[in-house]
């Protein structure tokens, strides 16, 4: 449990990660109904109010993807029941199809959508999207948190600006807010509304012509009104407002604390405005403050949104001000930093920092470290259906890849992810190519997301007629994001007992022919299941099912239940090196010109047994899990 | 005290998170503001772990600057070399390394080398001089039979050292609110341990 995340003792102080704190602000909000599904940097939001829903008398559930979470909040909110939805950036691009209804039809209780980007792309594949864009596109305010205590106080604004304008509002944070701790002043817990009722409104909840004109022209009023909030509210505010400068800053996000520290470190004073509600944007008090200056830096992480709004905002008031930004000053892509700020400050005004960067970064540069790529956890039994999947298939097959763990079977030595593109892709992309080529491919699709998107895909290969294999690697639990259950479990989010969704008998229920259960430990099962049915000239579906070895250790642990281990025989070894170079598990290492078993990371999966050429690995007993 | 920055680094795994946690609540129990960065979901699969904490009278940004670390704690050695920039001379970062090697699959499989100790020290020497090596899992190991609580036996020396200007009762008080009651006892011992710990291991005993 998060310490003290559910204490009612107002003015109380404790460190809550951004994410933590985003349900704190709900919980003060009097929020009755939460849903999300996992992505990280979002997902501690979800799995915070799983672990105190209950306690917190609110309802809670990870749903089978965001489109359905953003639904049935809004269905929620509807029923008068006050509603949060929380996803990472790509999850906006799945519930878009809703959101974009919802914006015009909006909300009865309040309603926030709460979106994690990831400059960086520190936990994500696909793109380095920024959400803000979103805002634009339907209409829809958007607050910026850059620290744990704005996450929980902008919540409970957002609930206030969606109740009162009857909108739903974004609260929008990056990897460094959402992962971010620090402290937190609690307020009061208000108990919120869990059950409510549904009023018929036929011109209210339908989005059909001519209710859609009048909606159109009803959101564009609404955001004019809360533009006036926006240009008064305390939220978008100037530092040092009284300093004489030639410079000015407009900045949001996490990168105000970095202008922040910037300016202490270079000891300089610079007025700067601070933008919290960034759509609707207060045109008029950007206007005031940059009327003042000769020059503006805007700094903003990803899409240059702001500085394209300065450059508009100028030709009226200041039309001579230089604006700096995206321009040559502050990198367009990737995350920023202090070092970034100080840099396009010291670009400006010549100021520099006491200490040379320039030739620590030299320095740094000059050392060869060796990467630390993310790698499959030892005893992973994607490992094991990846090395089945290619020994069976041969490596000429094309391996379609998906959003999961097993993304890293993109790097060697595994190399089983011929493209990456989003949730449920592996098996659109794989249909297509079966249809235009004669080679043999497999779509690899994880538990989770199989249930989040690729239903549809599966369907339509039936429907559509090709013949790729595809493997769900059913590992029991979304593990990628920190094993939150999906369909497949039989848990739900509020850790209430359900019905347990089989893959096999939903891949049977579509009218696949051959539907096959396999224990991706069992690898010689598995190579010879694949073997057949990679030239089937029907589709056909593998369960690779096995729990995530994560999981499975720490059940094991907290049962005291013992794991087998391991070691190499070195009179067997002939060094061939597959056990270290193709199979890659990082329980492996090279000593001299020995091949060992480190026994602190093996978890005694045994697959290494069925690998070996050389029948050199042998069990040798078994360690108790340590505790710890 | 203006602000203190510490990178805690390691690999997925180690508990450098649970390390971050410890440092940062003991530095609210002190009166600190505090802010600290982490990462999640796909770089944390037996990827480098590096972790920023930041405390002082007013923390604005989450992130440590180039050069601006007073410590780095590195649970492994050439995580420690990974977060070497965070040092430098003109701060006196202490480097405080735990000798225990975890070799990343990019050596194997990528034909990386993994450089010696003896290398490892000697870069890190070039960004800071106060460079301590301990064989924390070792000892750690030896005593408990487990290498898991590397993580607290680093934190009892770093305090007992004076590297961290947090106070002993309050870093204990957190050890006990935030590492799970059955492990506690192993834990208590290991920080002691640490505490207890004068040796540190020079260049040539690598």
């Amino acid at each position: 449990m998060v310490k003290n995340l559910l204490s009612d003792k107002k003015g109380k102080k404790i460190i809550l990660m951004g994410n933590e704190a985003i349900v704190r602000g709900a919980l003060e909000s009097g929020i009755g109904f939460a849903s999300t599904y996992p992505g990280t940097p979002s997902s501690e939001i979800g799995d915070t109010f799983s672990e105190i829903a209950r306690d917190a008398g609110i309802y809670f559930e990870y749903s089978t993807n965001e489109k359905v979470a953003l639904e049935a909040a809004a269905g929620a909110c509807f029923s008068g029941v006050r509603s949060m939805s929380s996803m990472k950036q790509f999850g906006v691009n799945v519930a878009a199809d809703s959101l974009m209804p919802l914006a015009y039809i909006g909300t009865n209780a309040g309603m926030v959508v709460v979106v994690a980007d990831d400059p960086n792309c520190w936990s994500s594949a696909q793109s380095e999207q920024d959400t803000r864009y979103y805002a634009r596109l339907g209409h829809i305010p958007m607050l910026e948190p850059s620290d744990p205590q704005e996450c929980k106080d902008f919540v409970k604004i957002a609930f206030k600006l969606s109740e009162k304008f009857k909108i739903p509002v974004f609260i929008r944070t990056t990897t460094r807010v959402s992962h971010g701790r620090g402290i937190v002043k609690l307020g009061k817990i208000m108990k919120g509304k869990t059950k409510g009722f549904f009023k018929k409104d036929l011109k209210k909840f339908n989005s059909l012509p001519p209710h859609t004109m009048r909606m159109h022209e009803e959101i564009l009023q609404k955001i004019e009104k809360i533009r006036k909030i926006s240009e008064k509210t305390k939220i978008n505010f100037v530092v040092n407002p009284r300093v004489k400068s030639k410079l000015g800053i407009i900045v949001s996000g996490v990168s105000f604390g970095y202008a922040m520290d910037a300016m202490d470190d270079l000891n300089i004073k610079i007025p700067a405005l601070k933008l919290s509600l960034t759509y609707p944007l207060p045109e008029k008090k950007i206007k005031n403050f940059i009327k003042k200056f000769k020059s503006i830096l805007v700094v903003e992480e990803l899409e240059p949104i702001l500085e394209e709004a300065v450059h508009r905002l100028a030709k009226d008031v200041n039309p001579k001000l230089k604006i700096f930004g995206k321009n040559g000053y502050l990198p367009k892509s990737g995350e920023y930093d202090e070092e970034i700020v100080i840099s396009a400050v010291g670009k400006i005004t010549g100021k520099k920092l006491k200490m040379s960067l320039e030739y620590h970064s030299r320095k740094y540069k000059e050392l060869k470290i060796p990467k630390r790529l993310p790698v499959l956890c030892p005893g992973c039994p994607h490992r094991a259906t990846f090395w089945a999947a290619k020994v069976g298939a041969g490596t000429n097959t094309i391996f379609g890849g998906d959003v999961g763990c097993y993304i890293l079977g993109m790097f060697p030595p595994y190399n089983t992810q011929d493209f990456i593109f989003s949730m449920g892709a592996s098996e659109g992309i794989v249909h297509g190519i079966k249809k235009t080529t004669y080679q043999k491919a497999i779509a690899f699709i994880g538990d989770s997301t199989f249930f989040h998107a690729g239903m549809p895909g599966l369907v339509n290969i039936v429907f559509n007629k090709s013949n790729p294999l595809v493997i769900v690697l059913d590992n029991r639990i979304t593990a990628m994001t920190g094993h939150q259950p999906h369909p497949g479990v039989g848990i739900t989010g509020m850790g209430k007992k359900t019905k347990e969704i089989r893959i096999e008998d939903v891949a049977k229920a579509c009218k696949v022919k051959h539907v096959e259960v396999v224990d991706p430990f069992n690898v010689k099962k598995m190579i010879k299941t694949i073997r057949k049915l990679i030239r089937s000239d029907e589709i056909s579906v593998i369960v690779a099912k096995r729990e995530c070895q994560l999981l499975a250790i720490r059940k094991k642990r907290k049962a005291g239940i013992k794991i087998p281990r391991y070691e190499i025989d070195q009179k067997k070894c002939k060094k061939c090196g597959l056990c270290l170079y193709n199979f890659g598990c990082p329980a492996f290492y090279q000593e001299g010109d020995k091949i060992m078993i480190d026994k602190n990371l093996c978890t005694g999966c045994g697959v290494c047994t069925q690998v070996c050429p050389n029948k050199a690995i042998r069990r040798i007993g078994i360690r108790k899990v340590k505790k710890k | 005290m203006k602000e203190f920055n510490i990178v805690v680094t390691g690999v997925g795994g180690q508990g450098v998170l649970t390390m971050m946690r410890i440092i940062a609540e003991s530095a609210l129990k002190q009166g600190y503001d505090v802010k600290t960065s982490e990462l999640h979901g796909l770089a944390q699969r037996g990827g480098s772990i590096p972790c920023h904490i930041r405390f002082g009278k007013k923390i604005y940004s989450p992130l440590v600057m180039e050069g601006e670390a007073h410590l780095i704690i590195g649970l492994e050695p050439l995580e420690a070399l990974r977060a070497c920039y965070f040092g430098s001379k003109q701060n006196e970062t202490t480097f405080l390394v735990n000798n225990y090697k975890i070799i990343p699959i990019s050596v194997p499989i990528m034909k990386e080398k993994y450089p010696s100790l003896n290398k490892i020290f000697e870069n890190l020497k070039q960004f800071s001089s106060k460079v301590i090596v301990i064989n924390a899992s070792e000892i750690v190991k030896k005593e408990i039979g487990s290498i898991i609580p590397t993580n607290i036996y680093m934190l009892g020396y770093a305090i007992s050292k004076d590297l961290i200007p947090l106070k002993r009762e309050f870093i204990l008080e957190e050890i006990e609110e935030i590492i799970p009651e059955k492990y506690l006892d192993v834990n208590i011992k290991v920080f002691e341990l640490g505490e207890s710990t004068t040796q540190t291991l020079s260049q040539d005993e690598f």
